[in-house]
C-alpha cells in the first residue's frame, strides 16, 4: 500500500468553511481520500480536526464548499445521510448509550428487524461475529456497555462503525485509550479493511502511528489545510511539525521577569499518583511562579490539576501547601488552604450562567461577606465591582448575567473569584479555551500579574506555544508520566511536539 | 501500585511495567474485575433483582393483610385488587414509555377525564359503542400529540408542556361537561366492567393486553430499543440516525392512547364521564413507574417493575379500606412504601452489580 496509485477519490472536499459563534473553526478545508488507503489527519488541537470529521459525519453543516462522493456533488444533512452513502465515524468522546447492551449499541439506528421486530439472536451472533474480528471476543455481545471499561466501549465504537459496511471510515483518535498491543490489533482492523477497498480517515497525536499504518497525510492548521497527500512514511518529522507549528497568528505574551523567580516554595508535590491515569509526579511550584503542564489530551495533565485540588482522590504521594500536608481528596481542605480552580469546562464547571457575576465572583468567598449566614450584600457589591473593575471584565457591569459575557470575559470571572478570595496558587486548565485572540493576550497578562502579586500559578495547555509564551517552567507529560522538566526559556515548539507525539525526552 | 516505578524518563522503555499494564488492560476492556463469570446468567439476574425489593414489598403486605382481615385472601377480593389496578395500570404503561425515554408526562389525569367526557356527551353517545370507543382513543391520541409536538418540535420542557395541558384539558373537560357527570347510557361500555372472560374480569384482561404489547413494544421492537437510546444518551441516538425528535413526539402520543383506553375502562367502572375522573393519576402513575425501578432521567426501567408498582399501591389502598382507616394515614403509607421501595431497590442493584 505504500504508493498510492492516483486512483478516482472516493471523497473529495473542497473550500469547507465552519464558523460558530465567534469562531471560525474550519477556514476552507481541502481533503482528498482515494479507496483503499489510510489518510492520516494532523493538526494541533484546535486546528480543527474534530469539526471537520463532524461535518464528514453529516452532524455539522458547512457554510460553504463542496463535497464529492464517489464522484458526485453530496448534501450530508443528517447523520443518516452520512451513513447511507457509506461513511461510518468512530468519535474520540465515545457516544454510545450505556443502558443498553454491547450488541443494542452495535445496530443502534439500523437494527436487524423483521416486521418491525428486533432479532436478537441474530444481532448477538453478527456482534460476536465482529468483536471476534476486532480481536476483542471477549467482551459479551449481551453486556450492559455501561459496565464497560473506556477501552471496551472504543472497541465497541469500532464494532458499530464496521457493522455500517461503510466504505470509508473516520476514526478520531481511536488509540487514545487503548494500549500497546491493542494498538496493533487495531492495525491489523485496519489493514484488512483497506485491502478490501474501504478508505480510513485517521486521527491521531502519535507520529509513530501515522508512520506505521498510514499512507498519506493531510496537515491541517488553523481551520486550513495547509498540506495534502504526504507520503505518511517518508516525511521528516520535521517537515511535519514544522507544518503543524508556526501561527499565522501572532499571540502578545507578557514579558517574564528577568530574574529567575526565588519566592518561596508554595506546593509541593511528591509522588503522586492516580491510578488509570498517572504515576510518580513531582514538582515544585513556588510563589509567584508560573508552571505549565504541557501534552497531549488523555496526557493526564487535567488529571494532574483536579487530583492537587482534591476533586479526585489520589491513590499514593502527598501534596503540601506551604509545608502543611493537604488531605486527599478533600476540595473544601485545599480551597480553605489557598487553593483555586479554574477548571476547564468553564461553563458547566465554574460559572453559574443563570446569576449575575457579583454572585459568581463572591460564590467562593461567601462567608467573608456574611454574618450567622446573613449575606451582606452591599459589600459583596462593592468588593465585586472593586474586582471586576482591576480585571476589566466587559461590559463593565457586576450585575449581569455571567451567560452574556463572552468567553474571555467569563474566564476573568473565574480568575476574579480566586483573586477576591485570597487565593494563593491558582490551578488553571486551559484558560483559553473559546477566547477569541484579542482577549487572550488580557487574559495573559492577568495571569502574569497574579504571579507578579506572588501568586503561584500551575498551568495546563492544549496549545504548546501558550505553555511556553507564559510559563516559567514547563513539564512535558505523555500517556501519564513527566517525561521532562526544563525552564521553558530552554524549550521550543518543535522540541515539546516531538517529545508529546514521538516519545523522546531527548 | 505497589509495584516500584521506574523513573520518569525510563518508563516508556520499561518492559515489565508495560506487560503488566498489557495484562491489567485486558481485564479491563472486558469489564471484569475477578475471574470470568458467565456474565449472561449474572445479568439475568441484576434483571430479576431490580424487581425483587417489589415482590418483596408485596409479600409482606399480602400477609399484613392476611393477618389483619379475613376478608383479605379471597377470590372476590383479590378480583378487587386486580380490577382497581386495571385503570391505572394502564396509564401506567404510557408513563413507563415517557419517562424512559427521558420525559415526563403529567397531563395522564386531565386526559382520562377529557376522554372520558368527551366520549359521554349525548352527541358521542348517538352513535353507539364504537364511536365512544373511537373518541377516546382519538381525544387521547390528539392531546397527545400536541404534546409531543410542543416537546419536541418546539422544544419546550415536558414538565411545563403537559402541566400546561393537565390545566386546559381539565378546564375543557369542565366546559365540555359543563360541570356535570355525564351518565354512560350505551350498554357495551358498560358491560367492559361487568362481564368475564374465562372467569377474569376483562378489565383486568385489557390491563394484561396493553401491558403484554407494551412490554414486546419495549423489548422486542426498534421502537422499545431507540426508547431507550434517546433516554440514555440523545446525541449518540441522534448521531446513529434516528430520529430523535419524531420518537419523543411518539412518545407522548402512545401515553396519550393509553390514556384513552384508561378512560374507556374508567368510564365503564363509574357509569359516567366526568371532568375529574382520574384526579392525581399523574402521581400514581409517575410514582408506580419510579418504585417500579425506571431512572426518572430515563435509559433505564422495565414495564414488568412499574406494574408491580401499580399492585403494590393498590394492595396497600385494598389493606386500608379492609381495615376501615382513614385516607388520610394512607397517604402517609404510601409516601413511606415510595421510600422504602427505592431504598431497597437501589441496595438490591447495587449489591447485584459487584
Amino acid at each position: 500500500m505504500s504508493d498510492v496509485a492516483p486512483a478516482r477519490p472516493i471523497l473529495s472536499m473542497a473550500g469547507i468553511v465552519k464558523e460558530f459563534p465567534g469562531v471560525r473553526a474550519l477556514d476552507g478545508v481541502d481533503l482528498e481520500v482515494v479507496p483503499g488507503e489510510v489518510h492520516c489527519l494532523l493538526g494541533q488541537n484546535g486546528a480543527g480536526k474534530s469539526t471537520l470529521i463532524k461535518v464528514l459525519a453529516g452532524a455539522h453543516q458547512p457554510d460553504e464548499g463542496t463535497i464529492t462522493w464517489q464522484g458526485e456533488q453530496v448534501r450530508l444533512s443528517t447523520p443518516m445521510a452520512a451513513m447511507r452513502l457509506g461513511i461510518a465515524t468512530i468519535y474520540q468522546e465515545l457516544d454510545l448509550v450505556d443502558g443498553l447492551s454491547v450488541a443494542e449499541n452495535i445496530f443502534l439506528g439500523h437494527e436487524k428487524t423483521a416486521a418491525g421486530f428486533t432479532r436478537r439472536g441474530q444481532e448477538n451472533a453478527e456482534a460476536r461475529r465482529l468483536l471476534a474480528r476486532l480481536g476483542h471476543a471477549e467482551i459479551k455481545a449481551t453486556r450492559e456497555v455501561g459496565l464497560l471499561s473506556a477501552a471496551g466501549k472504543q472497541i465497541v465504537s469500532m464494532a458499530r462503525a464496521l457493522s455500517h459496511d461503510a466504505r470509508l471510515i473516520v476514526m478520531d483518535e481511536p488509540s487514545a485509550v487503548l494500549a500497546h498491543d491493542e494498538v496493533d490489533n487495531l492495525f491489523r482492523v485496519i489493514r484488512d479493511l483497506t485491502a478490501s477497498g474501504v478508505a480510513v480517515v485517521y486521527i491521531s497525536h502519535r507520529l509513530e502511528e501515522i508512520r506505521t499504518a498510514g499512507d498519506r497525510v493531510t496537515v491541517l492548521k488553523d481551520g486550513r489545510t495547509v498540506a495534502t497527500g504526504l507520503p505518511a512514511r517518508t516525511t521528516p518529522t520535521r517537515d511535519v511539525v514544522s507544518l503543524m507549528t508556526g501561527r499565522t497568528i501572532e499571540y502578545a505574551f507578557p514579558p517574564r521577569p528577568e530574574t529567575e523567580v526565588e519566592g518561596d516554595e508554595l506546593l509541593r508535590v511528591e509522588n503522586l499518583a492516580l491510578a488509570g491515569s498517572f504515576r510518580d509526579v513531582s514538582f515544585r511550584v513556588r510563589a509567584g511562579e508560573i508552571v505549565g503542564l504541557a501534552g497531549l489530551v488523555g496526557a493526564g495533565r487535567s488529571e494532574v490539576l483536579e487530583t492537587v485540588y482534591g476533586a479526585r482522590r489520589r491513590t499514593s504521594g502527598t501534596v503540601t501547601l506551604n509545608g502543611k500536608n493537604l488531605p486527599a481528596g478533600n476540595v473544601s481542605a485545599a480551597v480553605r488552604a489557598g487553593l483555586g480552580l479554574a477548571p476547564e469546562e468553564r461553563k458547566s464547571q465554574a460559572l453559574l450562567l443563570g446569576e449575575p457575576l457579583v454572585r459568581n465572583i463572591s460564590l467562593a468567598s461567601l462567608p467573608r461577606f456574611a454574618r450567622f449566614g446573613w449575606v451582606n450584600r452591599s459589600r459583596e457589591l462593592t468588593e465585586a465591582t472593586a474586582v471586576t473593575e482591576s480585571l476589566e471584565v466587559r461590559p463593565p457591569d457586576p450585575t449581569r448575567l455571567a451567560r452574556t459575557l463572552s468567553g474571555g470575559n467569563q474566564q476573568k470571572v473565574v480568575l476574579g473569584r480566586w483573586l477576591l478570595g485570597g487565593c494563593r496558587l491558582l490551578l488553571l486548565d486551559e484558560p483559553t479555551r473559546g477566547v477569541d485572540v484579542g482577549a487572550r493576550s488580557e487574559i495573559y497578562g492577568l495571569i502574569r500579574r497574579l504571579a507578579d502579586s506572588g501568586v503561584g500559578v500551575l498551568l495546563v495547555s492544549s496549545e504548546v506555544p501558550e505553555v511556553l509564551g507564559l510559563a516559567d517552567r514547563v513539564l512535558v507529560m505523555r500517556e501519564g508520566a513527566v517525561i521532562h522538566e526544563a525552564p521553558s526559556g530552554d524549550l521550543d515548539e518543535h522540541r515539546v511536539l516531538d517529545m508529546i507525539m514521538e516519545g523522546s525526552a531527548a | 501500585m505497589s509495584e516500584p516505578v521506574a523513573s520518569s524518563q525510563e518508563l516508556a522503555a520499561d518492559v515489565t511495567t508495560d506487560e503488566q499494564a498489557r495484562v491489567e488492560r485486558a481485564a479491563e476492556v472486558a469489564g471484569e474485575s475477578g475471574p470470568l463469570q458467565s456474565v449472561r446468567r449474572n445479568q439475568l439476574l441484576s434483571a430479576m433483582l431490580r424487581n425483587v425489593g417489589l415482590v418483596v414489598v408485596l409479600i409482606v403486605l399480602a400477609i399484613i393483610g392476611t393477618l389483619t382481615s379475613d376478608n383479605f385472601l379471597t377470590i372476590d377480593n383479590l378480583r378487587n385488587i386486580l380490577v382497581s389496578s386495571s385503570v391505572i395500570g394502564v396509564v401506567s404503561v404510557g408513563m413507563t414509555f415517557v419517562i424512559i425515554g427521558g420525559g415526563i408526562d403529567l397531563s395522564v389525569g386531565a386526559l382520562v377525564a377529557l376522554a372520558s367526557v368527551w366520549a359521554t356527551t349525548v352527541a358521542t353517545q348517538d352513535y353507539g359503542a364504537a364511536a365512544m370507543v373511537a373518541c377516546a382513543l382519538l381525544v387521547g391520541v390528539g392531546a397527545g400529540l400536541v404534546n409531543g409536538l410542543l416537546i419536541a418540535y418546539g422544544r419546550l420542557v415536558p414538565f411545563i408542556v403537559t402541566l400546561a395541558m393537565l390545566v386546559s384539558a381539565r378546564g375543557l373537560a369542565a366546559k365540555m361537561a359543563d360541570n356535570r357527570t355525564q351518565i354512560v347510557k350505551v350498554q357495551t361500555i358498560i358491560d367492559i366492567a361487568r362481564k368475564d372472560v374465562i372467569g377474569v374480569p376483562m378489565l383486568v384482561v385489557i390491563l394484561a393486553i396493553v401491558v403484554a404489547a407494551g412490554w414486546v413494544l419495549l423489548n422486542r421492537t426498534t421502537f422499545g430499543r431507540r426508547t431507550f437510546a434517546i433516554g440514555g444518551n440523545p446525541e449518540a441516538a441522534r448521531l446513529a440516525g434516528i430520529d430523535v425528535r419524531r420518537h419523543t413526539a411518539s412518545l407522548y402520543v402512545l401515553s396519550g392512547l393509553c390514556c384513552g383506553i384508561a378512560a374507556l375502562m374508567l368510564m365503564a367502572r363509574t357509569t359516567t364521564g366526568s371532568s375529574t375522573h382520574g384526579n392525581l393519576y399523574e402521581l400514581d402513575a409517575i410514582a408506580s413507574v419510579i418504585i417500579g425501578g425506571t431512572l426518572l432521567s430515563g435509559g433505564k426501567g422495565t414495564l414488568i417493575g412499574s406494574i408491580l408498582g401499580v399492585l403494590v399501591f393498590q394492595t396497600i389502598t385494598n389493606i386500608f379500606i379492609l381495615n376501615n382507616l382513614a385516607t388520610e394515614v394512607q397517604n402517609i403509607a404510601k409516601g413511606l412504601i415510595i421510600v422504602a421501595a427505592v431504598l431497597l431497590q437501589s441496595r438490591t442493584t447495587r449489591e447485584a452489580k459487584t
